[in-house]
């Protein structure tokens, strides 16, 4: 079976009419992943016994003809899904040693629909980064150029996919932490509308913008995947109950009349010409696909990234407080009394760019400095969630770059924290507003790298970005141009 | 100097629900170390909150049961800080918005009512308990508490002296578990006072320094920790020197209060809040289906039996002290015809005697309102006298059994036919002429001899008020 370009869909009927038994299918991605990841570093971790185990069950409930669109499909998840009895690090050395005793929503979701675990995927350091540079576990590198990274922090599930070390893979989006390493890594994801994905057992970074998310060759398959991660769970206060939606329903529907939203702040430098050219040829697809094109503005999407970076660290600061080596984690092994334990553990357990973001919420927390920074980080949030609310009243999908740039080099931008969080310009106010947000393939920029076209959404707007999305991948094959390692 | 006391509480009362505030755990007190804390109370990774319902029933009830304000929208925050049995790193608390503004409370100073502003009554969380002892020098963290909803209830500083911070101490102890939100239990942390306390000089406006008492678990203490506070703070005033804001801890072995951290070493909790719990919404309709379940207030309870029963404000207090005090005494009305004077004191006489003697509740007393009842019933109606209802209690309460069944068993009965009692003082007479005689001749201090001895002789039987009369008109005969 060619691994390269089979869809879910095809993986799923090639399941349900035997040609294939789970475990073969397993086996195979397990084979792939042996030979491959050491020179990636997609995975944290693997565990073929527990992984076939699944398989073998997987394939009697097939036998059985009680399967579903993804029961014996392989799915890698970010290492920062709590999976019971799995090593569940979020790629810090604070976590190196965690065994979770038990299983994110997400996880029991997808157990449910009797998928696999094939592995739990790289990331930044408590997903804090752009590049997949931040964690314990080392770097991920860009399945298209070893020398570049992959974007972060979901950088394992991005490589993993475009390498087709997986057939898709889950992840996490705060910031951007999925449409942008999905572009750097010219494969697809999307990040819902904050609350359709429960948050329960995705270990917190900033709990405010942090979704859950899918990253796969195809909007199709995106559709798939999303199908089984989305539903209400009681134990997310944020978790919204709304029926269930199949979001592959609208795939295939005409784009024609579409209204197309363009950001004039998208579209006024900032952006490197590669990128903006293949933007370009994106939206003249578009045109041809009879969508109609509206300039739109978000006057505060500048301040998006200053936003982001008081109220984030804000919440990190306090979410990563209950890493204290007291119950669980990384414990200094000698420290002279409490205060001394805290310090010497937290200091060996984190990383510089966790200690960072601690250290920046902290501060903007702090008496006598609340109200000039996260009170009024807060009131700027809510100017950006306007400036959306206005655009959608003139358009149906807003388009841009998911990315500035194409994948830059190792080490090109880790001196630089600004520079660093600049990758995330466009996608960064999408979670600030709670937007469903979505990266596509679409072509290729400097040395051959992908770049990624940005779909941003309505609340609740998933199908019609997938409609989008789909509707371009049927015009287009760019999501099928995969680097020679998947061929490998 | 005379010297003026300014005293403000604030009191954590743990709410009585069955399980946490924001996790699924039970609540109950006693269980081994750590298995009453599931993966939301360890603060496991990934783990989220999610508010109980029925701790904010309690904090609307205490709401209304103070005559507040129960805010439509309130918000959940995050305090900010490291300690072992604070597994988050922040506990959940309110902070900007509490679920409950305003209100007051009336406490009683020998027979007179005073009311006590509220500031504010909110929801949050408790922590853990580090244990320092058999751990050979480590510590041991016990996470069953932690989680346990508690409502923490801000008083504004309008009480002038440790006796009256006691009454408003008891008032709200009473107030709490009357309706039902929190067992009072003190001993086991479950209603616990911290004390700020000021001095300024008599008629200046401007308050002192105050110092704050943390962690009163009796009312004794309470009631200790501040006079002994009061008295330092004159002291140190009258000497030259200067209240220093802090936070002080009582020490009931030595009766003093010690400096645990001062203003300066005071942590910056960096509130903010909290993103993983929405804001709070009460409607009406939430606290109407509150209030329809709401019990009568015992203020409101004393004064009814002041107005309805004409008893005493004393009385009335003593009958309210408690929920359970008034169901009895209200169960035991009827019982006994209603005779609310009757059976207040009885209910606060030889019932709480009995129950104080063996450490009771009323809830627990071995002799209960239908008991009890049958007894005065037979005193009401003359079988029995008021003396032998007191043997007959004891025999009640020691043995059990029904007052009619004991009379007729025990022969208890008064003897107040005329034929018997003339029986018992015409062979008296016949037995001590001479103290006739005297009695006759105008020595009327021999007739408590007859008394004493016909009493005697009717085996304490004789029905007084009978007795007497035979007495007179026997002697008085010619």
């Amino acid at each position: 079976m060619d691994l390269a370009n089979t869809s879910l869909r095809q993986l799923a009927s090639a399941l349900h009419e035997r040609r294939i038994s789970s475990r073969e299918l397993a086996q195979a991605y397990l084979g792939r992943i042996e030979r491959l990841d050491g020179e990636l570093g997609a995975f944290i971790t693997v565990d073929p016994e527990k992984t076939l185990a699944q398989a073998d069950a997987a394939d009697a409930r097939i036998a059985r003809g009680q399967a579903g669109p993804l029961t014996g499909i392989p799915i890698a998840h970010k290492d920062i899904f709590c999976t019971q009895g799995w090593l569940t690090t979020c790629g810090s050395r604070m976590l190196s040693n965690f065994v979770s005793p038990y299983d994110a929503h997400v996880i029991e979701k997808f157990a449910g629909a009797g998928a696999l675990i094939l592995g739990k995927t790289n990331m930044d350091e408590f997903a804090m980064g752009s590049s997949n540079e931040t964690s314990h576990f080392g770097p991920v590198k860009n399945p298209w150029n070893l020398a570049k990274v992959p974007g972060g922090s979901s950088g394992g599930s991005a490589a993993a996919v475009a390498a087709r070390l997986a057939p898709a893979a889950t992840a996490t989006d705060t910031g951007g932490s999925i449409r942008q390493p999905a572009a750097l890594c010219g494969v697809s994801g999307i990040k819902p509308t904050y609350g359709l994905v429960s948050r329960y057992g995705m270990i917190a970074y900033a709990s405010s913008l942090d979704q859950g998310g899918v990253i796969a060759p195809s909007a199709e398959d995106l559709g798939l995947v999303l199908n089984a991660m989305v539903g209400f769970d009681a134990r997310d206060s944020t978790s919204i109950d709304r029926p269930a939606e199949d979001y592959t329903a609208t795939l295939g529907k005409p784009l024609k009349g579409l209204r197309i939203g363009l950001p004039r702040e998208y579209f006024s430098g900032g952006v490197s010409s590669d990128v903006a050219q293949a933007i370009d040829a994106a939206l003249e697809v578009y045109d041809r696909l009879g969508a109609e094109r509206v300039e739109v503005s978000l006057p505060h999407s500048a301040l998006s990234v200053p936003v982001y970076y008081v109220l984030a660290p804000a919440e990190a600061s306090s979410n990563l407080s209950r890493y204290d080596g007291v119950r669980y984690g990384h414990r200094a092994a000698q420290y002279a009394d409490l205060n001394d334990m805290y310090e010497r553990s937290r200091a060996e357990g984190f990383g510089p760019e966790v200690k960072r973001r601690i250290l920046t919420g902290t501060y903007v927390l702090s008496r006598g400095y609340y109200d000039a920074y996260y009170l009024q980080a807060q009131r700027v949030r809510r100017l950006i969630v306007n400036d959306f609310r206005e655009a959608f009243e003139q358009c149906d999908v807003i388009m841009g770059p998911s990315s500035p740039t194409v994948a830059f080099g190792f080490g090109e931008k880790t001196g630089d924290p600004v520079q660093m969080y600049l990758s995330d310009i466009f996608t960064i106010s999408v979670n600030l507003a709670g937007l469903p947000g979505l990266s596509i393939p679409a072509g290729f920029g400097a040395a051959g790298l992908p770049v990624g076209l940005q779909l941003i959404g309505n609340y609740f707007s998933e199908g019609r970005l997938l409609q989008a999305a789909h509707g371009y991948q049927q015009a287009t094959d760019w999501h099928r141009q995969v680097p020679d390692m998947a061929r490998a | 100097m005379d010297w003026e006391v300014v005293i403000g509480l604030e009191t954590h009362a743990q709410l009585a629900t069955h399980s946490k505030i924001f996790s699924g755990a039970a609540t109950a007190f006693g269980a081994a170390p750590n298995v009453q804390a599931c993966a939301v109370d360890l603060a496991l990774p990934g783990v989220l909150p999610v508010l109980n319902r029925s701790a904010v029933d309690c904090a609307i009830r205490f709401g209304l049961a103070t005559g507040a304000a129960i805010a439509s929208r309130s918000i959940f925050a995050r305090k900010n800080y490291f300690y072992p049995d604070l597994p988050k790193g922040y506990q959940i608390s309110q902070f900007e918005i509490p679920v409950v503004s305003g209100g007051t409370m009336s406490i009683e100073l020998e027979g007179k009512v005073k009311q006590v502003r509220l500031t504010r009554a909110h929801l949050e969380e408790d922590a853990g308990k580090s244990l320092h002892e058999d751990f050979h020098g480590l510590s041991g963290i016990d996470l069953n508490r932690a989680g346990t909803p508690l409502l923490e209830i801000v008083s504004e500083p309008d009480l002038r002296s440790a006796t009256e911070a006691v009454a408003y101490a008891r008032a709200l102890h009473r107030l709490v578990t009357w309706i039902g939100i929190c067992d009072g239990n003190m001993q086991e942390g479950s209603f616990r006072c911290d004390a700020n306390v000021s001095v300024r000089p008599r008629g200046q406006s401007e308050l002192g320094t105050r110092c704050e008492i943390k962690n009163l678990n009796s009312f004794r203490f309470l009631e200790k920790a501040i006079e002994y506070e009061i008295r330092r703070q004159i002291e140190l005033i009258e000497a030259g020197g200067v209240v220093v804001q802090e936070t002080r801890l009582y020490d009931p072995d030595r009766d003093e209060t010690r400096s645990m951290r001062s203003k300066e070493d005071a942590q910056d909790y960096r509130y903010f809040p909290d993103p993983d719990l929405l804001p709070l919404h009460i409607d009406a309709a939430w606290i109407g289906e509150v209030q329809a379940r709401m019990p009568e207030l015992p203020d409101a309870m004393q004064q009814r039996f002041i107005e309805q029963f004409g008893l005493s404000l004393y009385d009335a207090g003593v009958l309210t002290a408690s929920r359970s005090m008034a169901s009895y005494f209200l169960e035991l009305l009827p019982y006994a015809a209603n005779d609310a004077k009757l059976c207040a004191n009885w209910v606060s006489g030889e019932l709480s005697a009995a129950l104080h003697r063996e450490g009771l509740e009323i809830q627990d007393s071995r002799v209960s309102p239908r008991q009890l009842g049958g007894l005065l019933k037979r005193i009401q109606d003359g079988t029995i006298s008021g003396k032998m209802g007191k043997e007959l209690f004891d025999i009640l309460w020691r043995e059990g059994g029904e007052a009619d069944a004991l009379i007729e068993a025990r022969g208890l009965q008064q003897i107040s036919d005329v034929s018997s009692l003339e029986g018992i003082v015409e062979s008296l007479m016949a037995e001590y002429p001479a103290q006739v005689a005297e009695y006759r001749a105008g020595k009327e201090k021999v007739f408590g001899f007859f008394v004493g001895r016909a009493m005697k002789a009717s085996g304490g039987r004789a029905n007084p008020e009978q007795l007497n009369a035979v007495l007179k008109q026997r002697l008085k005969a010619e």
